[in-house]
């Protein structure tokens, strides 16, 4: 009987790593935009990005969707009313999306047809933070209805973001949402962070989202 | 609740390891887990039981070791290490950084294995 030590030195996530770094330079391939949407359930992520695929629409972009869920399609059936491709990527009870999902997701998508993709993630602030989907651009929504506090109980996704978004501005006065405290957290856990204060109901904040979507575009050249 | 899923791949990437070594039986996994890597210890070393059961690791020891984050403080000009992860401040200067040196690590630093074989240097 021998006891011996291996070193092995590898991250756990290797796979899922190596699999995003594929995807990655396909998306540069083909000149689109990825971006990753991560927020709690019920932040407001679907509703957003019906608003957004609907403005890009509007100015002749092409924009296409895929909508993580643990279940239903009833994100996806309510995004492809904007007229984007859309699909649905059910998890069946797995709480992210991970880079092969992905990957088996796009078969048959032209990317090079594309100027965005939008992915929306699992509604879950923990998990969807560890696993690399080769987006460019992960952005974190926050709604006001939620603890201005959000952004120091989940560090890791708020420091893991490129982007922030506030959603539902609109009702930010009948919430009590204390937009300093707000502001000041998500920048103590992610100095420097590009944060958009939007309403998707209103369109508040929307072309400033959107102005930013074209500069970033515009940077892959 | 990602955990479950982590085991497995730790089972994957271990299990893939022993290849060399026939009949080897594992007896301790040890990680190095950044303080931003979301990670719960309680709720890995719970899949860890589950997820390790009809392996070669069933039965092994989950040795974790959290790595704290480290900041590259440019005022500064030296790497520096945080207490926690409420603010990404320098804490000699408290100028803010986001270059991280250290702290988003999820790894499989070793394994410890049993040979069932004699073997003979």
């Amino acid at each position: 009987m021998t006891t011996r030590i291996v070193e092995l030195r590898r991250g756990i996530l290797k796979k899922n790593d190596e699999l995003a770094a594929g995807l990655r330079d396909r998306y540069t391939t083909a000149g689109v935009l990825v971006l990753n949407l991560v927020s709690s359930p019920g932040t407001g992520k679907t509703a957003f990005l019906e608003r957004t695929l609907k403005e890009l629409k509007a100015q002749g972009a092409r924009a296409a969707a895929l909508v993580g869920d643990l279940e239903t399609d009833n994100d996806a059936r309510r995004l492809a009313s904007s007229g984007a491709p859309v699909r649905q990527i059910n998890t069946h009870g797995i709480c992210h999306l991970d880079a092969e999902m992905i990957s088996k997701h796009l078969e048959g998508w032209e990317l090079a047809d594309l100027d965005y993709l939008f992915i929306e993630n699992v509604g879950n602030l923990v998990c969807p933070s560890s696993y690399d989907l080769g987006e460019k651009i992960r952005v974190a929504l926050l709604s006001v209805t939620e603890g201005e506090d959000k952004p120091l109980k989940y560090p890791t996704m708020f420091n893991s973001a490129d982007a922030a978004v506030i959603t539902k501005i609109d009702i930010a006065g009948p919430c009590d949402f204390d937009r300093t405290a707000a502001l000041k957290n998500i920048n103590e856990i992610r100095p420097g962070i590009r944060i958009f204060e939007t309403s998707a109901k209103t369109g508040a904040g929307m072309d400033e989202w959107l102005a930013y979507l074209a500069e970033e575009r515009a940077k892959r050249g | 609740m990602h955990e479950l899923s982590i085991v497995a791949s730790i089972v994957d990437s271990v299990t893939e390891s022993l290849a060399p070594y026939p009949g080897a039986r594992v007896k301790e996994v040890r990680l190095k887990v950044g303080a931003l890597a979301s990670v719960v210890q309680e709720s890995l070393d719970f899949c860890y039981g589950i997820g390790t059961e009809g392996t070669a690791l069933e039965g092994s020891k989950l040795v974790v070791e959290v790595l704290p984050v480290v900041l590259h403080c440019e005022p500064c000009g030296r790497d520096v290490t945080l207490d926690g992860v409420q603010s990404f401040r320098c804490p000699i200067c408290g100028e803010p950084s986001m270059d991280l040196r250290q702290g988003r690590e999820l790894d499989i630093d070793s394994i410890e294995i049993e040979d069932e074989a004699e073997v003979k240097a």
